[in-house]
């Protein structure tokens, strides 16, 4: 069946870089296409001309910082009819969930001239933590393909194809040779979950973990190979304390190493 | 010297190698091989020799993979790699149709396969008896299209192994490493020093007719006998085993077995091992529409086993712990295989011991198996 009429798009910020949401101004040849089948009603980083909600469907992107967010979030939760969170900010608390770690207090004290016009949360979280979500968008940025999916996905109304498998699966796809194997470079592919196309990978360097946890990302086991290959206790608790350091896989990952105690 | 025929076998000196290569480029094939790329041997074109591995070879190990310098010149010194021929014959990625709206209906555009005629250089034994697990996949009851006509169009040059690698154990497949059917052409390298030579065994009439031209001499009984004695020397030299006895009935009676317990344990559910086995057929498709709507491509891509999503069904998914994928995935493969297509689909390669990013060894998890059961079911064959 045609589609019918043309629904109305908005795209949210909450405390983030801008990355993911301009991957939607990134989509080149496709954008023109995106316009003509949706409405872009409410989108501050291409344009000032706002129109008012409700929205048809709301992209999120950021994490929530702030009380003003808590409450704000709710706000746009409230004129959405869908609601998809892009982005390893909106989905896991992003970089910035470091201060998850640490004493908020000591930070506000210690960087800023005037702490007391410091209005911060002790956390960083992700929006599901907040409000209902419908669909999480994953990365750091998000893919371009992946949002176009997302996209045609809600205008056909199905659920979108974006997979919860591993990176490793994209790099065996494309070819690669597996730099954990080949070269010995420690490698967080094999727990993260795919989308990227196995970028890093394919320039002989080891995955971050930017898309966040595969479906069943078995961390316990890899470890002990990143251990092995050279990665100290340090680098592997850093490297699962990125972009997705509050992913509750994550966290566990590198709170696992945190606690062992150092061999005499 | 008489007329090429099947079962001809011929020297060709190592400074006419190209001259095959040459015959090959003239009969209008894609010449597809091993070359080195990324601190891997991987299969990609060949357009010269040089882009052969000449002087290379490779270290495996459960989890580990190395590439190393030869002290000679061979061609062909080295196992498999991370690659296998399945990604030409069943691609990673591949549009099988295209549907267009056409008014209140739509016209439907399967994907024909033009691409030229592969020669694959470089078979080993294994690898050929891989395109036969294939074969009886994708070839066999049920026709794959796309499988079926590139398979028919393609050149089968094998290269008996000179070597066995870490993870090898064809011998306790029965797959290797003597190439004894199904090839066009069979090389056995012999480096010498000091004469640096070819054995080509003919295969099929198609093997003999690219010969024509390429400059060969009668093979004498001592050049026969050095392939011989190379062959005995790598089936002595297998890095692993893997007794088949009863294996069949040997997994499918110990579904509950604590060992699967500890390999799960162990397992990523990262897909890698599927990826690189050769014979490991399993994919997913997908609509990828475009977003006015009036245009949608379907496309089919490499799934695994061991993936959470494979076997998701309207509610739920069928294999939840990574314990029941990596049970289903080895007891497909050396057991309910054979209820399949009549055959393990096991080669006896070893690449799902070697990629496995945490080495996980198959032939391991079979012998731990094995030895706790007292005396395995006496019946005879794999079954």
């Amino acid at each position: 069946m045609p589609r019918k009429g043309r629904p109305r798009l908005a795209v949210w910020k909450f405390a983030s870089c801008d990355g993911c949401q301009l991957t939607l101004l990134d989509c080149e040849d496709d954008l023109l296409p995106v316009a003509a089948a949706i409405e872009i009603a409410n989108f501050r980083e291409a344009s000032r001309a706002v129109v008012e909600g409700p929205y048809d469907l709301s992209l999120v992107e950021g994490s929530i910082t702030t009380a003003e967010d808590a409450r704000r979030i709710r706000e746009v939760r409230a004129q959405s009819r869908t609601l998809v969170t892009i982005g390893a900010c909106a989905t896991a608390g992003g970089i910035q969930a470091l201060r998850n770690f640490q004493d908020v207090e000591e930070f506000r004290r210690v960087v800023y001239a005037r702490p007391e016009y410091i209005a911060t949360l002790a956390t960083s979280t992700a929006i599901r933590d907040h409000v209902p979500v419908d669909f999480e968008l994953r990365g750091c940025p998000i893919s371009k393909h992946q949002l176009l999916e997302v996209i045609t996905a809600f205008l056909d109304e199905r659920v979108p194809e974006v997979s919860t498998e591993s990176v490793c699966i994209e790099c065996k796809r494309r070819g690669n040779v597996c730099v954990l194997v080949a070269h010995g470079t420690p490698c967080l592919g094999p727990v993260t979950q795919a989308g990227c196309g196995a970028i890093c990978p394919a320039f002989h360097r080891g995955c971050y973990g930017c898309f966040g946890p595969m479906d069943t990302p078995n961390a316990t086991s890899l470890i002990p190979r990143l251990e092995e290959l050279g990665m100290d206790r340090g680098g592997v608790e850093r490297v699962f304390r990125t972009f997705n350091a509050a992913a509750p896989a994550f966290r566990a990952a590198s709170d696992s190493v945190k606690e062992k105690p150092v061999a005499p | 010297m008489d007329e090429l025929s099947v079962g001809s076998k011929r020297i060709l000196e190592r400074e006419d190698f190209p001259r095959l290569l040459a015959a090959l480029t003239a009969a209008g094939y894609r010449v597809v091989g091993p070359t080195v790329r990324d601190g891997a041997i991987v299969y990609g074109d060949i357009r010269t020799e040089e882009d052969l591995p000449i002087g290379w070879t490779d270290r495996q190990e459960a989890g580990t993979y190395r590439l190393e310098r030869r002290n000679d010149t061979a061609l062909f010194g080295f196992n498999v790699g991370p690659h296998s021929w399945k990604k030409y014959l069943f691609p990673p990625r591949e549009r099988l149709w295209t549907a267009t709206r056409v008014g209140s209906s739509f016209d439907v555009a399967v994907e024909e396969d033009t691409g030229p005629p592969m020669a694959f250089l470089g078979l080993r034994a294994c690898e050929l008896a891989g395109l036969d697990v294939t074969d009886r996949v994708f070839d066999g009851r049920v026709r794959d299209p796309g499988y079926h006509a590139r398979r028919a169009r393609t050149l089968l040059i094998a290269v008996q192994c000179g070597q066995a690698g870490g993870t090898c154990f064809c011998v306790s497949m029965g797959t290797g490493p003597g190439v004894t059917r199904g090839y066009d052409l069979a090389l056995t390298e012999i480096v010498g020093p000091p004469h640096h030579y070819f054995l080509v065994g003919v295969g099929s009439p198609t093997g003999a007719s690219v010969l024509r031209g390429v400059p060969l001499s009668p093979a004498t009984e001592r050049e026969t006998g050095a392939a011989e004695t190379l062959l005995a020397k790598t089936a002595a030299s297998m890095g692993r085993s893997l007794n088949t006895e009863g294996i069949h009935d040997l997994l499918l009676t110990n579904m509950e077995h604590p060992r699967w317990e500890i390999v799960a344990r162990r397992c990523l559910s990262c897909t890698n091992c599927t990826m690189v086995c050769p014979t490991c057929f399993c994919h997913t498709t997908e609509e990828v529409p475009e977003l006015s709507g009036d245009r949608v491509e379907r496309w089919r891509r490499w799934d695994s086993c061991f993936n959470l999503e494979f076997t998701q069904l309207h509610t739920s998914n069928v294999r939840k712990s990574p314990l029941s994928r990596y049970r289903q995935w080895l007891t497909h493969k050396l057991a309910s295989w054979y209820d399949q297509f009549d055959t393990s689909g096991c080669i006896g390669c070893g690449r799902c011991i070697t990629w496995c990013p945490v080495g996980i060894d198959l032939t391991e998890e079979v012998a731990a198996i094995r030895s706790t059961v007292a005396a395995s079911p006496a019946v005879g064959g794999h079954r």
